[in-house]
């Protein structure tokens, strides 16, 4: 066989940009992580999730700071989202949660508003605070019954 | 009247036949594959002969692909407000589909039709039957790197179509459309799992890749020993192995729920 | 590789039948190629030449009949089981079946490399001691498709030679050389043959068959003859003393056509 030393490198490169594409996607698209950045966890529950998916992003002003972890029903058939957030980020036990939509049809995500109290959350605490996904169809509901009621009787 | 009845049966019982030898033929494979010694220089050969000379291609056909995605995607994501989440219509849609897929179809094309060529060659200048009487096997020595080959470098070709497929979305979505990046990335991390889509995505690539790997392998093995025997070995290779990923598609999405 | 038992000829064929489809090759071909001779095969075309060749080879099964290397009916044996058996033997390919993507050393080393334990060094000097014996100097670098007919020919002979087997088959040595190259090519058979390899090629070429035969083997449709190359040409067959060089008869070929 011809050693051709070109040729070698030519295939060491293209196993190494395959791997390398491969390892973006698997960590900075599909988010497998083999370390776990210091992250404490925190609980919320909602009358109305919405949209809202597991890996949804928690934002603070627009900066992700977390990501939904998981979500299932509370005692009270409410929904009560689990949240991983950065543990360097402080955030005061009246800090408040609310599911906000990308855009008008876009995927859901929750953002918070820092309060104003020097205790901060801990690991396993819940968000006292919290303001419920707004659902299109019920704004659109209030808005025809609104229209009904003040409009031309049928 | 009951001819074409015929010509369907015919057709259908060679159609078993057909599936039976390559049933046969994969078989003789995967026990060459296990045998030593490994073959690792004709291997290194085939990569590069199948992998890095398809990486043009298919960086080329992924920027296109993504672009027209990010386009597409972001005009009809703009007329519902929705188009900050065009990163992950982009993404999922190369991750689940278009990235295994239409990899797997540009390979066919070239990688694998190039290689029922040279096989077909080597069936016509009788180098198999040469190999045969050296006492080494043709299936071990000829058959195995490039069946192998070609399985190996489907799932990273994959991957770097995906990548610049999500380049080229992001160069739409983000240069052209003003998109902002960290929207681009996020809603794509948002609605992409790594067990369900990337994972997926490189499973559906590796398993197109055994199907080309056989069926180009396979239909030079079975060529006949003239021109138009290895011109239409090499049209068959393109044929089969086209619909295969596609049905193949068809059937994992179905069966997995990707 | 130790030698088989004196008694065995290196190739015989027993009762061998074979055809393709509905074209019947052989209807009963009995034969046996002595040891340290060289045998030719001559007949009309596809009178079933390098079928005969490929069935010493076990590239083909025969539909009866038994067909021994050394000894051993290869009809009965697996590919795995021929692997063995083709040790012993050389085959020199009509075109030389080359791999046409290794240099000609690589091909010529090819043998050496599969099945001996031997070191750079060694196989460089097997390589070029088989070169050098088929008239081949400084060839190393080439590849196959920039090589002559003739030159193939020898390179693949070269590596047919390599491992010394104990039978050398040719098929067809002579077709599409040069009459110099051609003769180049006889002597070389000869050499070999003269050194102690029993060899069986098939051949068209009358006058080479002459010179260089021992035994002769002739293909007829049908039947065949054996014997040594004078008693061929004096046969009572005019076909036969054809095929061995005689002058052709026109009539011969008018009888011929009505096959």
């Amino acid at each position: 066989m011809e050693r051709s030393g070109t040729r070698d490198v030519a295939v060491g490169l293209f196993l190494l940009a395959g791997i390398l594409a491969a390892g973006f996607l698997s960590l900075r698209v599909g988010g497998f992580t083999l370390t776990k950045p210091d992250t404490i966890t925190v609980y919320a529950s909602f009358d109305e999730i919405g949209g809202l998916k597991p890996r949804a992003p928690v934002v603070i002003a627009g900066f992700k700071v977390g990501e939904v972890r998981s979500i299932d029903l509370d005692q009270n058939s409410r929904a009560r989202v689990t949240m991983e957030l950065d543990a360097e980020q402080k955030y005061p036990v009246d800090t408040s949660a609310s599911i906000v939509t990308s855009g008008v049809l876009g995927d859901r995500y929750i953002s918070l508003q820092l309060g104003g109290e020097d205790d901060v959350l801990k690991h396993g605490d819940t968000i006292q605070y919290t303001e419920s996904a707004v659902l299109l169809e019920r704004l659109l509901g209030k808005f025809i019954h609104n229209a009904d009621v003040g409009g031309d009787p049928k | 009247m009951l001819g074409p009845v015929r010509e369907m049966g015919f057709l259908a019982s060679s159609f078993v036949v057909s599936l039976g030898h390559l049933g046969v033929f994969a078989g003789r494979v995967l026990a060459a594959l296990v045998r030593p010694p490994v073959r690792v220089r004709e291997l290194i050969l085939e990569i590069y002969k199948l992998g890095v000379l398809s990486v043009s291609i298919v960086v080329v056909a992924g920027l296109a692909v993504g672009m027209v995605l990010g386009l597409q995607g972001y005009s009809i994501l703009a007329r519902f407000g929705a188009a900050e989440s065009l990163g992950s219509v982009v993404g999922l849609s190369l991750l689940r589909e278009l990235g295994p897929v239409l990899t797997a179809l540009l390979v066919t094309g070239r990688a694998g039709s190039a290689t029922t060529a040279e096989i077909g060659t080597m069936v016509a200048t009788e180098q198999l039957d040469g190999l045969r009487m050296m006492s080494v096997d043709p299936v071990h020595y000829v058959i195995v790197p490039r069946a192998l080959g070609l399985a190996l470098v489907m799932p990273l070709l994959s991957s770097l179509f995906i990548t610049c497929g999500l380049a080229g979305g992001w160069v739409v979505g983000v240069g052209l459309m003003g998109l902002d990046s960290g929207r681009y990335l996020s809603s794509l991390q948002a609605s992409t799992e790594f067990v369900n889509d990337v994972v997926g995505s490189f499973v559906k690539a590796a398993i197109f890749g055994v199907i080309v790997g056989l069926v180009a392998t396979w239909r030079g093995w079975r060529s006949e020993p003239t021109s138009a025997g290895v011109s239409a070995a090499t049209t068959s290779t393109v044929v089969i192995a086209s619909l295969s990923i596609l049905l193949g598609d068809y059937m994992i999405t179905a069966l997995w729920g990707l | 590789m130790a030698s088989p038992p004196a008694t065995d000829p290196p190739v015989a064929l027993r009762h061998v039948q074979h055809a393709f489809g509905r074209r019947v090759i052989f209807q009963d071909l009995s034969c046996e190629v002595p040891a340290q001779q060289l045998t030719v095969v001559v007949g009309g075309s596809g009178s079933g030449k390098s079928t005969l060749l490929r069935l010493v080879g076990g590239l083909i099964r025969p539909r009866s009949g038994e067909v021994l290397v050394e000894g051993r009916d290869i009809t009965k044996l697996r590919e795995s089981q021929l692997t063995e058996v083709r040790l012993a033997l050389g085959m020199l390919f009509q075109n030389g079946a080359l791999l046409d993507s290794l240099s000609v050393f690589d091909n010529v080393a090819f043998p050496l490399r599969e099945h001996t334990d031997l070191d750079d060094a060694a196989i460089a000097d097997g390589v070029h001691e088989s070169l050098e014996r088929t008239g081949l100097k400084d060839v190393d670098d080439l590849l196959p498709p920039q090589l002559s007919g003739g030159m193939r020919k020898r390179v693949a002979l070269a590596r047919a030679i390599v491992r010394r087997p104990r039978v050398l088959l040719c098929d067809e040595p002579f077709s599409g050389l040069d009459p110099i190259s051609a003769l180049r090519i006889e002597r070389l058979l000869v050499d070999l043959n003269e050194s102690g390899l029993t060899l069986l090629v098939v051949s068209h070429d009358a006058p080479s068959t002459q010179r260089m035969a021992d035994r002769v083997l002739v293909l007829l449709p049908g039947q065949s003859v054996q014997g040594a190359p004078a008693q061929l040409l004096a046969h009572e067959d005019p076909r036969v003393r054809a095929l061995m060089g005689e002058p052709i008869d026109p009539a011969l070929v008018a009888s011929e056509e009505e096959h």
